[in-house]
Order: C-alpha cells, then sequence, then structure tokens
C-alpha cells in the first residue's frame, strides 16, 4: 500500500511544480498579451494552471490519508485494488484533463474548464475512495478523532458537490442564467470547504504526531472547529454571490456563517505551538516550519477573509485582484504549506538522514517561498485596490485597458513574486521527490 | 447524523427552487447557443459575470446596455483578436448567437451596483433589474 501513497504524493509534486509553471506562464500573458498567443492562448494557459494546482491540492491530501491510515494508524486498508483502481483513474482523468486543454475540447466553466464527461471517471475515483476509506475506518476504530471526521466529511461531500457541479447540464438549472450561475458557485464554494477538510484534517492528524497527543484531535474546541467549518461548508458558499440577484435569505444566512470560520483553527494552531517542546519541534523541523508558516498565513487570510465576507466591503472588493488574493493566499498560503508539512512528516519518517542532508537548503527554499508570497499577495491587494477605485470611485471612468495599464506596474512585481515561489517550490519539492522515489523503488 | 444529513437535503431542495429564484425569463435557444459557444472557447478564463470569472478581460454582464459598447460593438470585437483575445473565427450566426446570450445576460441584473443601499449592520441591498 506504500507505493500507492507514495505515487499519490510523487504525482501530487510534480503537479505542484508544473501548476507553478503553468502559472508563472499564464502571468507572463498576464503582463504580455502577445506571449505564447498562438501556442497557449491564455483562456487555455489559466486551466492548465487551475486544473494542475487543484490536483496538487487533491493528490497530496489523498496520498497522505492512505498513508496516515495504514503506515502510521496502522489500519488494514479494506482493499489495495480498490486504492490502485482509484490511483489509474486519477492518471487516467489527468492525462484526459490534459488532452482536452490542448484539443481545445473544452466544458469551459470555471476551475472545471476540462470536456464535462471527465466529470464522471473523477466522481466514480472518490466513490471508491469513499468505499474504501469508510470500509477501513469504521470497523477498526472507536470513537474518532476529529481527523478522521474530516477526512470522511470531506471525502462524501465531495461526491456530492463534485455532481453538483454539473447540474448546468439539466435544463431547469441551464435554462435560468442566475439560478444555474448560483449553483455553480455554491459548488464551488463548498467544494472549497470539501478540500478544506481534507487539508485541515491532515493539519490537526500532523499537530496531533508531532506532539505525540491524541487528545489534540479529541478535544471540544476541535469538534467545535469541525462543526464550524462543516457549517461553512454547506451554508457559507454566498457570499461568492452577494452580488447576485439570488433571493437576499440566502446570503443573509452565509453572512452570519462565514464570520465563524476562521477563529477556531488560529486558536487550535496557537495552543498546540505554545505547548509543544523544543525536542518535538527538532525532531519534525521542516514539519513544523511549514506548519508555522501556515499559522502566519491563517492570520493573513483571517483579515481579508473576513473583511470581505461583509456585504459592504465585499461591495467594493468582489471582482478585482483582492478575491484573487484572498483565494491564492488560502490555496498557497494555507493548503500549499499545510500539505507540504504532511510530505515533510511523511519523508521524515521514512529517510530521515537523506532529508537532513539537505535541511540547509530547504531552509532556503522556505523562505524563498514564504517572502516571494508574501510579495505576491501585497501586489494583488494593491493591483485590487486600483481596480475598486476604478469602478467605484472615479467620476470619469476611463476604458478597463486603461485601468490594466494603471495597475500594470503592481503586476510585474507580482510576475517576478511568482517565479520566486515557483523557485521556492523547486527548492523545497526537488529533494522530497528525489527521496520518495528512492523510497518507492525500495518498498514493497 | 440522520438529522444533519435530512437538514442538508431540505436546505439543498429549498435553495435550488426558492432560493434561487428570480423573474429571469427562460433564455432562449439562441442565447443557450451563445452560452454554449462562450464556454466551449473557454471564455470565463479572461471575461466575468457579476465579478466572477477571469482578470484579464472586462466585466460583460452589462456590455450589451453600456452606452459606449453594445452589441455591434460586441460582435465587432469578437473575431478581432486585438491585444489579449485568442484569433477567434466565429461565423455569422455564432457571433449573433454570442450577442444573443450576453443580451440575455445583461437583462438579469446589475454589476458593478453603484448604488447599491448600504446598511448599518455591513449588509448591502442589491438593485434587482426586473422589479
Amino acid at each position: 500500500m506504500k507505493k500507492t501513497s507514495f505515487i499519490f504524493i510523487v504525482l501530487s509534486l510534480l503537479a505542484l511544480i508544473a501548476g507553478a509553471i503553468f502559472g508563472a506562464l499564464a502571468g507572463i500573458q498576464y503582463v504580455k498579451p502577445d506571449f505564447l498567443k498562438e501556442v497557449i492562448a491564455f483562456n487555455k494557459m489559466r486551466p492548465f494552471h487551475v486544473s494542475t494546482v487543484l490536483g496538487w491540492i487533491i493528490l497530496c491530501s489523498t496520498g497522505g490519508i492512505y498513508y496516515y491510515i495504514t503506515e502510521v494508524l496502522k489500519l488494514n486498508l479494506f482493499s489495495k485494488k480498490l486504492a490502485g483502481v482509484h490511483l489509474v483513474l486519477f492518471i487516467l482523468c489527468a492525462i484526459a484533463i490534459y488532452v482536452s486543454f490542448a484539443t481545445g475540447k473544452m466544458g469551459g466553466r470555471e476551475y472545471f474548464a476540462y470536456a464535462p464527461i471527465i466529470s464522471l471517471p473523477i466522481l466514480f475515483g472518490w466513490i471508491l475512495f469513499g468505499i474504501n476509506y469508510f470500509k477501513t475506518v469504521v470497523k477498526q476504530i472507536k470513537g474518532w478523532p476529529v481527523y478522521l471526521w474530516m477526512w470522511g466529511t470531506g471525502i462524501a461531500f465531495m461526491i456530492y458537490h463534485l455532481g453538483e457541479t454539473n447540474f448546468w447540464m439539466i435544463p431547469y438549472f441551464r435554462e435560468n442564467f442566475i439560478k444555474d450561475f448560483t449553483i455553480q458557485w455554491k459548488s464551488y464554494g463548498s467544494l472549497a470547504g470539501c478540500w478544506n477538510m481534507l487539508v485541515y484534517g491532515t493539519a490537526i492528524f500532523l499537530m496531533s504526531r508531532i506532539k505525540n497527543d491524541d487528545n489534540i484531535g479529541k478535544g471540544k474546541k476541535a469538534f467545535f472547529f469541525y462543526f464550524l467549518g462543516l457549517f461553512n461548508l454547506m451554508l457559507g458558499w454566498a457570499h461568492h454571490t452577494y452580488i447576485v440577484p439570488t433571493q437576499p435569505w440566502v446570503r443573509f444566512l452565509s453572512y452570519g456563517v462565514s464570520m465563524t470560520e476562521w477563529i477556531i483553527l488560529i486558536s487550535i494552531i496557537i495552543d498546540w505551538k505554545k505547548s509543544l517542546s523544543a525536542e518535538k519541534k527538532k525532531l519534525n523541523n521542516m514539519s513544523y516550519k511549514f506548519l508555522m508558516a501556515t499559522d502566519f498565513w491563517v492570520f493573513f487570510n483571517l483579515i481579508v477573509a473576513l473583511l470581505i465576507s461583509i456585504p459592504y466591503i465585499n461591495l467594493f472588493t468582489h471582482g478585482t485582484h483582492i478575491t484573487v488574493a484572498h483565494s491564492m493566499g488560502t490555496t498557497i498560503g494555507i493548503n500549499t504549506t499545510i500539505l507540504l508539512a504532511s510530505v515533510f512528516y511523511i519523508v521524515n519518517l521514512e529517510d530521515k538522514v537523506q532529508l537532513n542532508k539537505h535541511i540547509k537548503i530547504l531552509k532556503l527554499g522556505y523562505w524563498v517561498f514564504n517572502i516571494s508570497l508574501g510579495v505576491f499577495l501585497t501586489c494583488l491587494l494593491l493591483g485590487g485596490v486600483e481596480k475598486s477605485v476604478w469602478m467605484y470611485f472615479t467620476d470619469k471612468p476611463s476604458s478597463f485597458g486603461q485601468m490594466q495599464d494603471k495597475i500594470q506596474p503592481y503586476m510585474y512585481v507580482f510576475l517576478t513574486a511568482g517565479f520566486g515561489l515557483l523557485i521556492g517550490i523547486l527548492i523545497v519539492a526537488s529533494p522530497m521527490l528525489n527521496i520518495l522515489v528512492r523510497k518507492y523503488k525500495h518498498s514493497t | 447524523m440522520i438529522a444533519l444529513v435530512a437538514m442538508f437535503a431540505i436546505y439543498n431542495v429549498i435553495v435550488y427552487t426558492q432560493g434561487t429564484s428570480n423573474s429571469t425569463p427562460k433564455m432562449s435557444e439562441k442565447a443557450l447557443k451563445g452560452e454554449q459557444l462562450y464556454q466551449e472557447n473557454n471564455c470565463t478564463a479572461c471575461h466575468q459575470f457579476y465579478g466572477l470569472g477571469g482578470y484579464l478581460g472586462p466585466d460583460l454582464t452589462n456590455i450589451i446596455s453600456n452606452k459606449y459598447k453594445g452589441p455591434t460593438y460586441v460582435n465587432a470585437f469578437l473575431n478581432s483578436g486585438i491585444k489579449s483575445m485568442p484569433q477567434f473565427n466565429f461565423t455569422e450566426e455564432e457571433k449573433d448567437a454570442l450577442v444573443q446570450f450576453l443580451t440575455e445576460v445583461d437583462q438579469t441584473g446589475y454589476y458593478p451596483i453603484k448604488d447599491a443601499e448600504k446598511e448599518a449592520n455591513g449588509w448591502v441591498r442589491i438593485k434587482y433589474k426586473n422589479q
């Protein structure tokens, strides 16, 4: 089973690197529209970037869950064959998605731009994962810690909301633009909640393992946080659509729910940091470092997310680069740092000696990654403020092109920081890829 | 757990029916064809509706009713291939369908909503087009 977990994680690291390369190329196109326009125009480059980065999050959290339940929790997996089919199915889907983009046979929905038929095998893969996960965990563990609930919830809701992303093919939804558009963004908001369940579950698992204290995953606060996350997953989506003319109660409910989301996670991480001994920090140095980076980026996103979830502020930030700063801050600053911490934890368990040989370069990569991310997000926020001023506070509105020209200096720095992120990711991911591939060859 | 699942199911049914109900008429066949073209060419990578989508091109929610733009402007722009726009080769029929789609989207509401009513509790009353 170890081999299957390793393949998921190795593929996820490759997806992270490829996603960052696509992102850097798309960034060049943002400031130089003619760049590669005849080969891969932006309408294809962006989905390559988005889908590949989503692949990183999904594959890494999935590989981690398989590894943790079999190698750390020592549970007997219900079916290794099912896990193998799940892996092969996801690899085939990834190839099909790339072919879909390359040939221009696209479904063209935001975040799910690939040909819609590919959603079917992806959905089937999640169902297989769900069967394997629940059949493994339900019988062998009583009194589940919160991370098992979070992983299970993420998988179950992912199946439902992936289906929901395709409701647009049903005439009842498709024929009414507002209904279709709202449900589309409902499903996306909830899907983000689903992978957050997988990733935050991994964060809590790591914290409990590094501290060697299972109470972290069993405390009242952890479960309170879990239920808040669950309510946000189910009800909080409408903060994406405050502007869309749906019924006010849907948006008002979301406003209330959205205000609750981040506070508990940060308090859990702070409590954990305070109580962790210096010795345990040293034992899992890189894993700990990346969880601390998560801590910082949670603070950043906490502030941005809370502010833009207030409709009064959202009115001015919606549709600007401030929203992008929030979404990229979450996927890179929080999800990616947690998942890198997860990979470091696994690599540390597998081959601590090899990992320690790379520690200096890894620390360099860590700082390049985090400083670049800080600059990257600052540029997006500044660009967003400029766009908002253009949209709402200009008496004589200039053209969209003039507004784009005005924010271009920020976008050049943003692009440079994007390359910095790519370099940081390469420095951090390459040694881990090397170690994991070597361990794969020697594992049974 | 069963209660939670039941609550979620009821909530979803209400959202799918009442929560997303609006006075927008059904899209015409021609507009649906235009929407299909919009998706097949992944226009959302660059453009937005209601501020949701890509950031390389302008928001298209009210492009048709914009006094400086309108259907003729959009029609002329589609195959222009200028700046970041890919070089499309839409037929006249396809261009008409895309313009019809954008026209019917325009009829659903306003974006950006410059005269939304802001309340002291942070809530914003948005402006509806069909009321």
